[in-house]
């Protein structure tokens, strides 16, 4: 009770006006409370508030916050032990970067099995045992990080800003799946990836949807992948990571919303095939593209194509491509023509597109931090009471004492960096739309059925309802055995090489 | 025939053009943020204790179950107060060790008495669910010696902080793997 003695007692009880949840640092006066000028472009309503916060704000401040510094103050003196050795600080040290190397040669080690089982053993049993596995280490066990897809926001970030580097496994992370694609498709997709391989092993009842949705639908990677990379560059949020579907299951843990989402996903993956690498995930979608240089793809005969039509409906990812019927000279022109007219149309879009997203590019500013803390303080007065995060940033801000103007410069700053990223933003989506709809009428001259390797994820499912393979695995004995009676097909000589109709 | 084979050609050609370039571009790319990397430290995320206001979002918002953030004590700061707001909450009933006097939630303070009259606070961090409610009351009536850490030993040092995203006063910042930890010191520098 000594203690009590020379600190009395009242010195530790919350006196009026003096708050429990008093600030923790420095709640220095804050001179400069002027609401005027830059303000304005932040308030999103009741102009009139600056009056008010003019006149109130630094009122309330001087009878809610006591006088001088709060923290910076020795209240209690540490004591002069005599036998008591004061312990020191428990400073933990980061995990070894072991975990670093060993994930790398993991990365590595399950890339050239994929790409094995996929081109070489053509076994799509080993593939699903690979992608189980992956499943397990990179998900359940790494627990989702480092992944590929969250490494272009780092790669966008430390490409773009001067001040910010990644490390050499993020880097690895980053290129080696587009290298291997480059070369033998997206085996990284097939069994690598844990994402991909939940909602492969998740794909029990796929269906096909229509083309022109796939199609549709399939703009929406690209989109996602120029929103990632624009937050990214600018240092705004990494979305990839924020709003991956899966991670929070990795985890066992993390946003009910996103876990809802996560599991809305897997459902819809039941009959509708890894709804997330098709129509979402930004490094799909650069694999896919890369994939389209590939000299040693996937295939889905082991020698030759024999058009038996036995797999056209085998890919549950519409990836399977049947060889382009000859077209009449009346629709060849038309066909051409149309191409030419969206060939001409893809500088319109990219223009379009530019002009919109810089119209957008407040709103897609409200993602900044700086931006959303000016318009907070504009609005002090009317940040809703349930809003926990505005009013806690708020009080954080009036703790630092820095005046508003400094945060209504820094947002102003951040607008302008958005009008021009967002105008680059709105240019790529543009740009997007036009090469797809130029994609759409063109037409590549094949005479066998082949996985289109943008959509082909190299999941091994055709391989079996070929006939070719069959034999090869000796199943069968003979092609003819299972092709429909009287399917007369030129298939039993050799094909001459690319006999071109169109 | 020779038409057609010189058709397949090109567009190997073209094709093998463009694997070439691609390559080139991935490696440039890879190259180029290799040697910016260079000998740089790894960056970890920390809390600044000091734009700080623990307003409780690191007990829910970081991807763990078990936040990797924990309150730590400074003891060349600490007080050892009898009363100490960290521990107690306002107005306990007695100054003692029994679970209604406690101000943390999961009594993970560990109040110990060394020298007369003096009291150490340590912090158990299996128990700490880093909810700043001792914090906020250390700051108020003591000396704010306890305030909170990132605990690298449990952080998996995501790409983007989620706690980061949801912290009010942004207090989370990048510190090189060398110097983790931003602790606090008796005297508040400048």
């Amino acid at each position: 009770m000594q203690l009590l003695d020379s600190q009395p007692w009242s010195r530790c009880r919350p006196t009026e006006g003096e708050s429990l949840r008093a600030l923790p640092s420095g709640a220095a006066e804050r001179g400069g409370r002027e609401a005027g000028g830059d303000a304005s472009r932040f308030r999103i309503q009741r102009p009139r508030a600056s009056l008010w916060a003019v006149v109130i704000i630094p009122a309330l401040a001087a009878l809610l916050l006591p006088g001088g510094s709060v923290s910076g103050e020795e209240r209690f003196p540490p004591p002069d032990f005599t036998y008591h050795k004061m312990p020191e600080t428990p400073a933990p040290a980061p995990d070894s970067p072991l975990w670093d190397l060993i994930d790398t040669a993991a990365l590595f080690a399950a890339l050239m099995v994929a790409t094995y089982l996929a081109l070489s053993r053509r076994s799509r049993n080993g593939l699903l045992i690979l992608a189980g596995l992956s499943l397990l280490w990179f998900g359940f066990q790494r627990e989702g990080c480092v992944c590929p897809i969250g490494a272009i926001q780092d790669v966008a970030e430390a490409a773009c800003n001067v001040h910010r580097a990644v490390p050499i496994t993020v880097i690895l992370f980053f290129t080696a799946p587009i290298i291997f694609a480059l070369f033998f498709g997206r085996a990284f997709c097939a069994a690598v990836c844990p994402l991909g391989a939940i909602q492969e092993l998740m794909a029990i009842r796929p269906q096909h949807i229509p083309l022109w949705l796939e199609h549709a639908l399939g703009i929406l990677p690209w989109v996602y992948l120029g929103l990632a990379v624009l937050y990214a560059a600018t240092g705004t949020a990494y979305v990839i990571c924020e709003y991956d579907p899966f991670v929070a299951f990795f985890r066992r843990s993390g946003a009910t919303s996103m876990l809802i989402f996560g599991a809305c996903l897997l459902v819809i993956g039941i009959f509708i095939g890894r709804p997330y690498c098709r129509f979402l995930c930004p490094y799909g979608a650069i694999l896919g593209l890369v994939s389209k240089l590939a000299r040693w793809h996937v295939r889905i005969p082991p020698t030759h194509c024999i058009r038996c039509r036995l797999c056209e409906d085998a890919c549950p990812y519409g990836a399977i491509v049947a060889p382009p019927a000859p077209l009449s000279p009346g629709e060849r022109r038309k066909a051409r023509r149309r191409l030419v007219l969206f060939l001409a149309a893809v500088p319109v879009w990219i223009v379009v597109g530019a002009i919109v997203g810089r119209m957008g590019h407040a709103t897609l500013a409200r993602m900044d931090y700086q931006v959303r803390l000016a318009g907070w303080i504009a609005n002090e007065r009317e940040i809703d009471p349930n809003n926990k995060y505005a009013l806690d940033a708020v009080r954080a801000f009036e703790n630092t004492g820095e005046s508003a103007q400094k945060v209504f410069a820094a947002a102003a700053q951040r607008l302008d960096t958005f009008r021009f990223g967002s105008t680059l933003l709105g240019a790529w989506i543009g740009l997007v739309i036009g090469l797809k709809l130029v994609q759409l009428c063109t037409r590549t001259p094949r005479d066998d059925y082949h996985p289109d390797p943008r959509r082909c994820v190299a999941c091994g499912r055709c391989f079996w309802y070929c006939p070719e393979e069959r034999v090869r695995r000796g199943w069968i004995t003979s092609v003819e055995s299972v092709m429909p009676q009287g399917t007369a097909v030129a298939w039993t000589t050799p094909q001459t090489p690319s006999s071109k109709t169109a | 025939m020779a038409n057609s084979d010189t058709h397949v050609s090109r567009r190997d050609v073209l094709r093998d053009g463009l694997q070439m370039a691609a390559l080139l571009g991935v490696g440039g790319l890879g190259g180029y943020l290799l040697g910016k990397q260079g000998r740089r430290d790894l960056l970890l995320w920390q809390i600044d204790p000091y734009k700080c206001i623990a307003c409780g979002n690191c007990a829910t918002h970081c991807v763990l179950q078990d936040s990797a953030v924990k309150c730590v004590n400074s003891f060349p700061m600490c007080g050892y107060c009898d009363l100490c707001t960290g521990y107690f909450p306002p107005e306990p009933a007695a100054l003692n060790t029994a679970a209604e006097n406690q101000l943390c939630p999961t009594g993970a303070i560990v109040r110990r008495a060394v020298e007369e009259p003096y009291y150490e606070y340590t912090i158990d961090e299996d128990l700490c669910i880093a909810c700043g409610k001792c914090v906020v009351g250390c700051a108020a009536f003591g000396n704010a010696s306890l305030y909170l850490q990132v605990r690298h030993d449990r952080c998996l040092n995501c790409h983007e902080c989620s706690i980061a995203v949801a912290c009010p006063s942004q207090a989370f910042v990048r510190v090189p793997a060398s110097q983790p930890y931003l602790f606090k010191h008796r005297i508040r520098p400048a």
